[in-house]
């Protein structure tokens, strides 16, 4: 076993070999916390829940995959597991919110935003019932499960249904700010997580408005724009790119996919010399389809879209995939670099 | 507009089956009268669930027309959404709204469509249009009642052809499984779906069987018959816990004008001219003994 495919056994069955047997990681609690330092959605929920009596929480037989289960543990009243029924768990919260209820209910992105895609825009969207659809696991982060379990569509399927917001976490702290936000954000919402290894990008609870991207690097030459997964590697490549080239990297986290901070964007256009999106989603669609729709009406400049090309995607682990498709900070400076040199 | 509603809400305690029959003539008068503004509408299926309606609103159901929020009313989902309808006329009947608002049916900017909207049409508990929905709905509203401590109940009416809807089934299950005792499921057994039979076309029975065997307590009556509704509503338990309960209401589709009785041609449909006086002097007339064609 190489030494990546270990860690993959790591993550997924959240233990090192030969300490834990499988009987132990298949007990209620799952996957350890330690293996998922971003996961701390039950956590947090369970903590606002604490004085905001109408947050209840829901899971389709995944509640230690996604932590609900710390929710659970806390208010077992409040928690409910539809079993493997996805689409029933997303309209029966629509029925709940149409009580007066706020129910965050998660799952993985595939099935969440697929499989439960109707439910999402007929019975939360279209009544405007402040339920939260959590997908968990998204983009190709669940690797060699295959595309069964990759969500690579989610934000285009759903950034076209109407009085839904769209917003993708992008670690521990931006996903607190997310959850404490989205309590009294009118209407329906899906909240796109990664597996919960995310590597950091704030070192405290962002100062977060729902709509408004965050810029976290200013530079004049090049920005990237991006989201989720990819902050991290944007910025890193950004650092990168400054050290070594003399290029000056603007970084913009565009959380919010839906409704698009669509002044950030005409200002990357008017005040740096080419933007580049980066997402872990397919190209069609997604974040660099939404940028461009923006775009379009602006004075042409150079501009890339960077993310999954419009296939299904090869099996493997999800660190050998991100590195595969130039989605690590290797593979995505190789994008800049290239993007770059056919400017000049 | 017609109404046969006088002042204050019939005691619904001792609501005679007269005063029922009539409210059951009114929502199918309306129904036909609202169909020929918008140039089509769906009168069979709304035909098969007019006693079910009128039983509910104005005899057993909890509710407070002036006030269409309050927290502890039982609550109503309309799964098969395109009897809405016959759902509008009674709650304007009732007081949600201004019964004048019903002439603007489907026309440009009208709160009232084919499918019903819950951001528009006061008093309406959920939307619906999408078949297979409203069962996980009405499970959610229950769920709700349990964690908030009221004893509200919630209803549910099905299509019989809606139930092929595998979303359905997922909440069927979950219902036992959460022992909703106060999750009442009203099926509008008419026996027809669009393209025909539905035991030709998605095969349902035993349907009674079938709740039974996923933990419901099961009720099989005449759907057109008020005293066997009542009754029904009757048999439901007190308390908010135990197996949820299904009353499948064998019915009639298109029930009342002879010529949609059974009929696949009336699921949408317009009558013009003399067809529309016609059917409603056969309304006005009162509903006749129903003979079903002879099987050949």
């Amino acid at each position: 076993m190489t030494t990546e495919m270990q860690n993959e056994a790591e993550i997924f069955r959240g233990t090192t070999e030969g300490k834990t047997s499988l009987r132990d990681h298949r007990s209620v609690r799952g996957t350890p916390r330690a293996g998922m330092p971003a996961f701390i959605l039950g956590e947090e929920l369970a903590e606002l829940a604490k004085t905001d009596p109408r947050i209840v929480v829901a899971t389709a037989d995944l509640a230690s995959a996604n932590r609900t289960n710390d929710f659970r543990d806390v208010h077992p009243d409040r928690f409910f597991d539809f079993g493997i029924a996805e689409k029933n768990m997303i309209t029966a919260a629509a029925g709940m919110a149409s009580c007066g209820f706020v129910p965050y209910v998660a799952t993985f992105a595939s099935f969440a935003s697929i499989l439960g895609a109707e439910q999402i825009r007929t019975d939360c969207a279209y009544p405007r019932m402040p339920v939260r659809v959590i997908g968990t696991h998204s983009g190709m982060s669940m690797g060699f499960y295959g595309s069964s379990h990759h969500a690579l569509e989610d934000l285009g399927m759903l950034r076209v249904v109407a009085d839904l917001t769209v917003i993708c976490a992008t670690d521990a702290n931006h996903l607190r700010a997310v959850l404490r936000k989205s309590v009294d954000h009118p209407g329906a919402m899906y909240i796109r997580l990664g597996r919960g290894r995310d590597p950091v990008v704030y070192e405290t609870v962002p100062d977060l408005e729902i709509g408004k991207a965050i810029r976290l690097r200013e530079g004049s030459d090049l920005t990237i724009i991006t989201t989720g997964s990819q902050v991290r590697a944007s910025l890193d490549v950004a650092s990168t790119l400054a050290e070594e080239d003399g290029v000056s990297v603007r970084v913009v986290d565009m959380h919010t996919i839906s409704p698009l901070d669509r002044d950030e964007i005409v200002a990357a256009a008017r005040e740096t010399r080419a933007i580049l999106t980066v997402e872990e989603h397919n190209l069609t669609g997604g974040l660099g389809s939404a940028v461009a729709d923006v775009l379009v009406d602006l004075p042409r400049l150079p501009f890339l879209r960077h993310g999954v090309p419009d296939r299904f995607v090869e099996v493997g682990p999800p660190a050998a995939l991100y590195a595969a498709y130039k989605l690590d900070a290797p593979g995505l400076c190789d994008v800049a670099r290239n993007f770059l040199s056919g400017i000049h | 507009m017609f109404s046969i509603k006088e002042g204050a809400l019939p005691d619904r305690s001792n609501v005679s089956l007269a005063v029922l029959e009539g409210y059951a003539k009114f929502i199918r008068t309306e129904t036909v009268r609202l169909t020929r503004i918008a140039g089509a509408g769906h009168y069979s299926s709304t035909f098969s669930c007019a006693e079910m309606l009128a039983a509910l609103y104005y005899a057993q159901m909890r509710i407070e027309p002036s006030n269409p929020n309050w927290e502890d009313r039982d609550r109503f989902v309309m799964s098969k959404g395109h009897a809405a309808i016959g759902l509008y006329p009674v709650l304007a009947d009732l007081g949600y709204f201004d019964p004048a608002e019903l002439d603007t049916y489907t026309r440009l900017g009208s709160k009232y469509g084919d499918h019903p909207d819950m951001k528009k049409v006061r008093g309406l508990d959920f939307s619906s249009g999408s078949l297979g929905h409203g069962l996980s709905i009405g499970l959610g509203m229950a769920l709700a009642g349990r964690v908030s401590g009221r004893d509200y109940r919630t209803y549910v009416m099905l299509g019989d052809g809606e139930i092929s809807e595998g979303q359905i089934w997922e909440a069927v299950i979950a219902a036992g499984h959460f022992q909703l005792g106060h999750l009442v499921l009203l099926l509008d057994r008419n026996g027809l779906c669009i393209d025909g039979h539905t035991e030709d076309i998605m095969g349902i029975e035993p349907v009674h069987e079938r709740f039974a065997a996923f933990g419901w307590d099961v009720q099989r009556i005449d759907g057109h018959d008020f005293p066997s509704i009542l009754g029904a509503f009757q048999n439901l338990p007190e308390g908010t816990t135990g197996k949820p309960q299904a009353i499948v209401c064998d019915t009639v589709k298109g029930r009342g004008v002879k010529r949609m009785e059974m009929s696949l041609d009336w699921h949408v449909g317009n009558l013009v001219g003399e067809d529309y006086d016609d059917v409603m002097a056969e309304l006005e007339a009162g509903l006749q003994p129903y003979e079903a064609e002879p099987v050949a």
